[in-house]
C-alpha cells in the first residue's frame, strides 16, 4: 500500500483547478472575428466605425437582454438534452396578463377597470405564475409521460399562443404604471438580464441543481442509476425556463408599455440559436451561461451589423436562419469528432 | 480460516423471467464476509441478471434476498447502496460529460450546507477525496478536471470502479470489468480488487477470464442457461472442472480459448 501510494506522483497543486473551457474560448474568437469583419465593412462600405459607437452598441445590448434571458432558461433545458418552443409564445401571454394588472386608473379601457394603480409586485408575481406554471407543465408532461420535449414545448407554444390573443380577444394592453414601465427603460432590461446570467452561472456551476442538470443531459440513465431524481429535476428545469420567459415577456411590455398578442414570436428560436452559438450542444451535456452570454452578444453584433450595413431586412432573416443551421452543423460534427477520436 | 464466519449476502430460489424468457431461475447463493467469489458462466447464463437482482436495478420475479441475515428488497439502485451495496455494471454507468469527481460522487455530492438542489458543492472535497481513492488503485489520470469523454477504456473503468470501492462499506459486485480492458489495465483492476480483500470488503465478480479467476477469488459460482450449476472453491478445482461445469459437458477436456 505505501509504496504503492508512493510510486503515484500527486499531480502538481497548480494542475488542480486547470479547467479546459474550448467552447467559451472558441465562441469569444468568434464573436472577436465578427465584430471585426463589421469593423472593416464598416471602414469599407459606410467610412465609420461599427464598434466605437455608443448608441449602436447600447441599441445592440439592449436587443440582446430580453431575448437572453430567454435563452438562460432555454441553455439549462438544452443542457438536459431538451429544447424548449414555448418561451416565445409564454413570454408573449405573460406579458398580456402582467400588463393588464398594470395599467393605470386614468386610463378609461383599462382590462379590469377595478384593478388599477396596483404597486408593482403584484403584475409582475402575476406574470411570473403565468410563467412559471407553464413551465410546470412542460416540465410534468416530459418527465412523467415521457413526450419528447420537441412536441411537450411545440404544443404549450400553440396554447400560449392561443392564451395570449383571447386574453384580451386581440386587443393590446396599453398605460401601465410608472413603476412597472420602469422594469423596461433605460438599461434596466441590461441589469435584469446580466443579474438573472450571473445567478443562473453560479447555479450550473456551483451546486448540485447544476451537476445534475448536466448529468441528466450526459447520461440520463447513469444519473438515474446514480440515485438522482430526474423527473423532479427535469420539472425544476422548465419552470425555470418558462419563468424567465415570463420575466423576459415583462420587461419587453414594461419597455414598450404595451402588451400584444404576438409579442415574442420566434423568440425561441433566437434563444436556442444564442445557446447554441455560445456551444450548448444540442444533444445535451455541454455548455455554459458564459458561453450563451457570448452567443447572445454574437447574435446581436450579427443583427446590429447588418442593420448598419442597411441589409435588407429581408435578407436578415434568410442569414439569421442560416447562422441557426450553421451553429447546429458545427455542434453536430463536433460531437462527430468526439465519437470518432474515443 | 475461521469456521463460523457471518454470512453477509444469501439468495433463495431467486427467479427472473423477462416475458417467456427465464433470465435466472431459483438462485441459491451465499457469500461469506472477506469473502471474494466469482460468477462464471456462458453468454446469456443470466450473470447480469443475478447482478441486477442484487442491486435493485431490477426486482426479481420471486425468491427472497437475505442481506446480513435480514431480507431485504431493494426498489432501486440508492436503496441497496444506502446499506453498502456498491456496484460496477457491464455497460459504464457514467456521465461523459462530467469529470471524475463529478462522476465519483454523482447523486451523493459533498456540500458545504444542504440547501436541496440548490446546496453549494465542495468541490475541493471531492477532488480530493476523488484523489485519494484514485491513489490507492494505482491509476493514473493525469488531469482529473478533464470530462470522461476523452479517457481510454481502461481510464474509465477505473474511475467507475474507484467510485464503487471508495463507498462500498459492505459488499461489492463488478460486472465483467476487465472485458474491455487492455492487459496493462486489467492489471490495474486486479490491483484494485486485492486491495478490496485486504480491506476485507467482499466481492461478487463477474468474469470470463478463468485465468484472473483463480488468481483473484476464494470461490467460483458456475451459472449454467439461468440456474446456478455448481460452485467449487478455487483452491480444490482446476480449469477444466470449471470448464466442464460452464458447457454441461462432464467428459472431455474443453480447451475453449475464451474461457482460457
Ligand atoms: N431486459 C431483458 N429483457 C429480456 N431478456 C433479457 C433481458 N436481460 C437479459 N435478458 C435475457 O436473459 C438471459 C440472461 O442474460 P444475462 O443475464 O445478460 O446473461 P450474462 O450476463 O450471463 O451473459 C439472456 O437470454 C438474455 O437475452
Ligand atoms: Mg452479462
Amino acid at each position: 500500500m505505501a509504496n504503492q501510494a508512493q510510486a503515484i506522483t500527486p499531480d502538481k497543486p497548480d494542475e488542480t483547478h486547470k479547467r479546459p473551457r474550448s467552447h467559451e474560448l472558441n465562441a469569444l474568437l468568434g464573436l472577436v472575428g465578427i465584430a471585426l469583419i463589421f469593423e472593416i465593412l464598416g471602414w469599407m462600405l459606410q467610412g465609420q466605425s461599427f464598434l466605437f459607437n455608443p448608441q449602436r452598441l447600447s441599441i445592440m445590448i439592449l436587443q440582446v437582454a430580453v431575448i437572453g434571458i430567454i435563452a438562460i432558461g432555454v441553455t439549462q433545458v438544452i443542457i438536459t438534452g431538451g429544447i424548449d418552443l414555448s418561451s416565445g409564445s409564454v413570454a408573449g401571454a405573460t406579458a398580456m396578463v402582467a400588463m393588464s394588472f398594470a395599467q393605470v386608473s386614468t386610463y378609461p379601457r383599462a382590462v379590469y377597470p377595478e384593478w388599477t394603480d396596483l404597486p408593482v409586485i403584484i403584475p409582475l408575481l402575476i406574470g411570473l405564475s403565468c410563467g412559471l406554471f407553464a413551465g410546470l407543465i412542460n416540465g410534468l408532461l416530459i418527465a412523467f409521460t415521457r413526450i419528447p420535449p420537441f412536441i411537450a414545448t411545440l404544443g404549450m407554444m400553440v396554447t400560449a399562443r392561443g392564451v395570449a390573443k383571447w386574453y384580451t380577444k386581440g386587443q393590446p394592453v396599453s398605460f401601465p404604471t410608472d413603476t412597472f414601465a420602469s422594469l423596461g427603460q433605460g438599461m434596466t432590461p441590461v441589469i435584469i438580464f446580466l443579474a438573472v446570467a450571473a445567478l443562473f452561472h453560479v447555479a450550473l456551476k456551483y451546486t448540485v441543481y447544476g451537476k445534475h442538470t448536466y448529468a441528466i443531459g450526459s447520461n440520463e440513465q447513469a444519473a438515474r442509476m446514480s440515485g438522482i431524481n430526474v423527473e423532479r429535476h427535469l420539472v425544476i428545469v422548465y419552470a425555470i425556463a418558462g419563468l424567465l420567459a415570463a420575466l423576459a415577456g415583462i420587461v419587453v411590455a414594461a419597455r414598450g408599455l404595451t402588451a400584444q398578442a404576438g409579442m415574442g414570436i420566434m423568440y425561441e428560436l433566437d434563444a436556442i440559436a444564442m445557446a447554441v452559438i455560445g456551444g450548448v450542444s444540442l444533444s445535451g451535456g455541454r455548455g455554459s451561461i458564459v458561453g450563451t452570454l457570448i452567443g447572445a452578444v454574437i447574435f446581436g453584433v450579427i443583427i446590429s451589423g447588418f442593420t448598419f450595413l442597411r441589409l435588407d431586412a429581408y435578407y436578415q432573416e434568410m442569414i439569421k436562419g442560416a447562422i441557426i443551421v450553421a451553429a447546429v452543423v458545427a455542434d453536430v460534427y463536433r460531437q462527430r469528432m468526439r465519437a470518432s477520436s474515443r | 480460516m475461521s469456521t463460523d464466519r457471518k454470512i453477509i449476502l444469501k439468495t433463495e430460489g431467486l427467479t427472473k423471467h423477462y416475458g417467456g424468457v427465464h433470465a435466472l431461475e431459483d438462485a441459491d447463493f451465499e457469500l461469506y464476509e472477506g469473502e471474494h467469489v466469482a460468477i462464471v458462466g456462458d453468454n446469456g447464463a443470466g450473470k447480469s441478471t443475478f447482478v441486477r437482482q442484487i442491486t435493485g436495478v431490477e426486482q426479481p420475479t420471486r425468491g427472497r434476498i437475505l442481506f446480513e441475515g435480514k431480507e431485504v428488497e431493494f426498489h432501486n439502485p440508492v436503496a441497496a447502496r444506502e446499506v453498502g451495496i456498491e456496484a460496477v455494471f457491464q455497460n459504464l454507468a457514467l456521465a461523459d460529460d462530467l469529470d471524475v469527481p463529478s462522476n465519483i460522487f454523482l447523486g451523493r455530492e459533498e456540500v458545504y450546507f444542504n440547501l436541496g438542489p440548490f446546496s453549494f458543492l465542495n468541490q475541493r472535497k471531492m477532488y480530493q477525496r476523488s484523489r485519494e481513492a484514485l491513489e490507492k488503485t494505482g491509476v493514473k489520470i493525469p488531469n482529473l478536471h478533464n470530462s470522461i469523454a476523452n479517457m481510454s477504456g481502461g481510464q474509465r473503468q477505473c474511475v467507475a470502479i474507484s467510485r464503487a470501492a471508495s463507498f462500498a462499506s459492505k459488499l461489492i459486485l463488478m460486472d465483467e470489468p476487465t472485458a474491455a480492458l487492455g492487459v496493462q489495465e486489467t492489471t490495474q483492476v486486479e490491483n484494485i480488487i486485492r486491495n478490496l480483500k485486504e480491506r476485507g470488503i467482499p466481492l461478487i465478480l463477474v468474469s470470463h477470464n478463468l485465468r484472473q479467476v483463480f488468481n483473484l477469488v476464494d470461490k467460483i459460482w458456475v451459472f449454467r442457461r439461468g440456474r446456478i450449476a455448481g460452485m467449487l472453491e478455487a483452491g480444490k478445482t482446476d480449469g477444466n472442472e470449471v470448464v466442464s461445469l460452464i458447457t454441461g459437458v462432464q467428459s472431455g477436456v474443453h480447451e475453449n480459448a475464451s474461457y482460457i
